[in-house]
């Protein structure tokens, strides 16, 4: 019995975790959020949020989540969620709030977003997100890019780089690096680093078209296209530029690797910036931000969000002022200063921002007047999880050794997205 | 028991009907403090097991569809099941399970037999020795996990230490090696449980008659053999309990296989636990992640039950 007890509290644990959440008797007055910033910057910008709403006479309520990660919280929030007792809002990520949209979990909080004038402001391809059914049901905090790389200034200039501007000239930079033995790229080996590295890859190799082509179309002819296999033997080049003992590594201390100069360059996202910053560093002063080289123009993108639940009449008012305080100007700028993000809404002034965020805003504004602003394959931005996650296997496969050569690499990740759709 | 006690103090002072009912309600009382229990335990464990099969029926993805479509999610599964180039998650988590299962249960078997009877020798300090061995237990699995991982990554620990004494042609990198990962959670498993299987070993032999044991000396019998034919032959309850304890901390196993190879690197550290997870929750495939479970559950059952058979029929004999 008690093997059998034990299997099932596996199977079980997640959603017993979830139901453990104590249904608290919902104060009109009070909004309850669920979300995992509960350290550091990300903390302090979000009690200016806090801050905003207990000024409209609102109480903020955290909504407890046991672990640090958001794969936690999501598990916690279904389990609310299917126990019918939502919180007000929710940190959500990419299609999982598509998924709540479309079982019908969320509200609808149209009105407002009509009377702001959000759909002007907010990114069209973000709008997918936060619209479903034409009624807006989420609100973005921030857009995150992935297509940065983060150089260490001292080892540049020791080396003598440039920035790189193509694929070619990254890798001559990087063998500039190891000639000068330094570690030329810091890479945390595991599987949501490689793909997030490999978006990068894609875009620059094939063009932003192919990668929409490729990633947000499906379309199978680019899949197995002989872009897709150069862009993979591409992957394959920058195995070489890492140390031996990069699988399974942490993102963040591959960062400190930067941080310190024993790497010159990460490829990662700009929640980067934060660990520079942490570590009382300065852009352009201490380390340098460039687009990965041959995406310059293009943001691949994901994006915080908060997903506002469907919540019964009396917690509704609490609700709108809640996204209403998430949209305003000076919330998005405080907080994504502090997130190393850049703010979700278009009309922020960029004046409070270092010269990684001023860089960061005036991309996503091209970017998006010229349709270049696409969602992230790695992080869940492009397709659904099922699919994401298939991406994730054959990258990592493949990186790893274990698929062999581009041109079964190809034939996997089709097969993977066959199975998983 | 229960009616020792109360039978003589009814007499004096009850007329009969209401002793009996009385001594009934002292009868079901047992089972009456049982029954939330019982009833808890048939909901929460036998009634979400048939949840589970009845889910991984269906075609649900983030959210519990009703709609049954039959074996699909099974046939998924199976194909998986032979698909070693590459290696399909499910098959290189049955792998993974077989290796990680087997070297965890038989060494932490083996060490913990050996260190208990190496205890039991009435050395000096055994108090103070018990304890060390016991301990790791008292850490969880992320800790061991994480502290492992950090002390056989070759960059900052044991290899690094060697090559700072001297002996720089040392290496030790399994940790970084997606193939040999699995080992390094072995390690780390065993590591920690290890000195608990020592402890039911040790209260085992404490508790073999001193009689049988003379009985044997006076025959005799030296002190390899007085173990291998006396004494671990007594000891079966002991195996048995330990092994099941074993086998089931090895087929839950979660935290230590994704603290030790940091989110399984080219997907070559899956568990049937963590394929489980990964697919019903984060990958929003529940109905192959249910199925995934029932399929864990089979192959215990196919393991545990022949084994519990065969126990308790000897016992009843």
């Amino acid at each position: 019995m008690k093997f059998r007890t034990m299997l099932m509290a596996s199977a079980m644990l997640a959603s017993a975790a979830g139901f453990a959440v104590p249904a608290q008797a919902a104060d009109d007055k009070e909004v309850q959020m669920l979300h995992w910033w509960t350290s550091g910057g990300e903390a302090a910008a979000l009690n200016v949020l806090k801050q905003d709403l207990a000024k409209e006479g609102y109480a903020w309520k955290d909504v407890p989540v046991a672990g640090g990660g958001g794969e936690g919280a999501m598990t916690a929030l279904k389990a609310m969620v299917a126990a019918g007792n939502p919180p007000t809002a929710s940190q959500i990520l990419g299609y999982f709030a598509i998924d709540y949209a479309e079982a019908g979990k969320l509200g609808d909080i149209t009105s407002l977003a009509t009377k702001e004038g959000w759909d002007k402001v907010v990114p069209k391809a973000l709008q997918k997100f936060t619209i479903t059914n034409g009624k807006w049901d989420a609100v973005p905090v921030n857009i995150h890019s992935v297509n940065w790389i983060w150089l260490n200034k001292a080892v540049m200039e020791k080396i003598g780089g440039t920035e790189p501007k193509t694929f070619d000239d990254f890798i001559a930079l990087l063998d500039k690096a190891k000639k000068a033995g330094v570690i030329p790229l810091a890479l945390g080996g595991q599987p949501w680093q490689e793909a997030t590295l490999f978006d990068s890859v894609v875009a620059s190799t094939g063009g932003i078209d192919f990668y929409k082509k490729a990633f947000i179309d499906l379309d199978p002819a680019a899949l197995k296209s002989d872009t897709m296999k150069k862009a993979f033997d591409n992957l394959a080049k920058l195995k070489a530029y890492t140390d031996p003992n990069f699988a399974g590594r942490d993102w963040n201390l591959a960062t400190a690797m930067v941080i310190k100069g024993d790497a010159l360059v990460q490829v990662m996202g700009d929640w980067a910036k934060g660990e520079f910053v942490n570590a009382n560093q300065k852009a352009d002063k201490d380390f340098l931000c460039y687009r990965f080289p041959g995406t310059d123009g293009s943001v691949i993108y994901n994006t915080d969000m908060f997903a506002m639940f469907n919540v019964p009449a009396d917690r509704k008012a609490a609700q709108l002022a809640l996204a209403d305080a998430t949209m305003s100007i000076s919330f998005q700028s405080a907080f994504n200063v502090v997130k190393g993000s850049v703010p979700a809404r278009m009309d922020v002034p960029d004046t409070a921002f270092d010269a990684c965020g001023k860089k960061g805003i005036a991309d996503v504004k091209a970017a998006n007047a010229d349709g270049k602003f696409v969602g992230s394959m790695a992080q869940n931005y492009a397709q659904p999880p099922a699919i994401a996650g298939a991406y994730h296997d054959v990258v990592t496969k493949f990186f790893h050794g274990e698929i062999k050569t581009s041109d079964s690499a190809v034939t996997e990740l089709i097969k993977a997205i066959d199975a998983a759709k | 028991m229960t009616e020792l006690t109360v039978a003589p103090l009814a007499d004096v002072t009850m007329p009969r009907p209401r002793r009996s009912l009385r001594g009934r309600m002292q009868g079901a009382l047992p089972k009456l403090v049982l029954a939330p229990s019982f009833a808890a335990i048939l909901v929460f464990v036998y009634g979400f097991i048939l949840w589970t099969f009845y889910l991984s029926f269906t075609n649900s993805k983030a959210f519990m569809n009703p709609n049954l479509v039959g074996l699909s999610t099974y046939q998924k599964l199976w194909t998986w099941t032979f698909e070693t180039d590459p290696p399909s998650n499910w098959y290189t988590a049955i792998v993974n399970m077989g290796l990680f299962g087997g070297l965890y249960v038989f060494f932490c078997l083996a060490l913990g037999l050996t260190l208990a009877i190496l205890i039991d020798q009435k050395i000096r300090g055994e108090g103070f020795l018990r304890p060390i061995y016991l301990y790791p237990l008292a850490l969880s699995f992320i800790v061991t996990g994480t502290a492992w991982k950090l002390f056989l990554d070759p960059g900052i620990g044991l290899e690094k230490a060697v090559h700072d004494w001297g002996w720089t042609s040392f290496k030790f990198d399994w940790v970084v090696n997606p193939r040999m990962m699995i080992y390094c959670v072995a390690i780390a498993g065993i590591w920690a449980s290890s000195g608990f299987v020592m402890a039911l070993f040790l209260a085992g032999l404490r508790g073999i008659d001193g009689e049988i044991l003379k009985a044997a000396q006076i025959d005799g019998a030296s002190g390899f053999a007085m173990y291998r034919r006396i004494i671990i032959p007594i000891m079966r309850p002991v195996f048995f309990s330990a092994l099941i304890i074993l086998t089931h901390l090895a087929i839950k196993s979660y935290d230590l296989v994704l603290s030790v190879t940091g989110k399984n690197p080219g997907g070559a550290a899956e568990l049937p636990s963590t394929f489980m997870y990964s697919f019903t929750f984060t990958r929003n495939q529940m109905a192959v992640g249910s199925a995934s479970a029932i399929i864990m559950l089979m192959a215990i059952a196919a393991i545990m039950v022949p084994y519990l058979y065969s126990e308790l029929r000897e016992k009843s004999q």
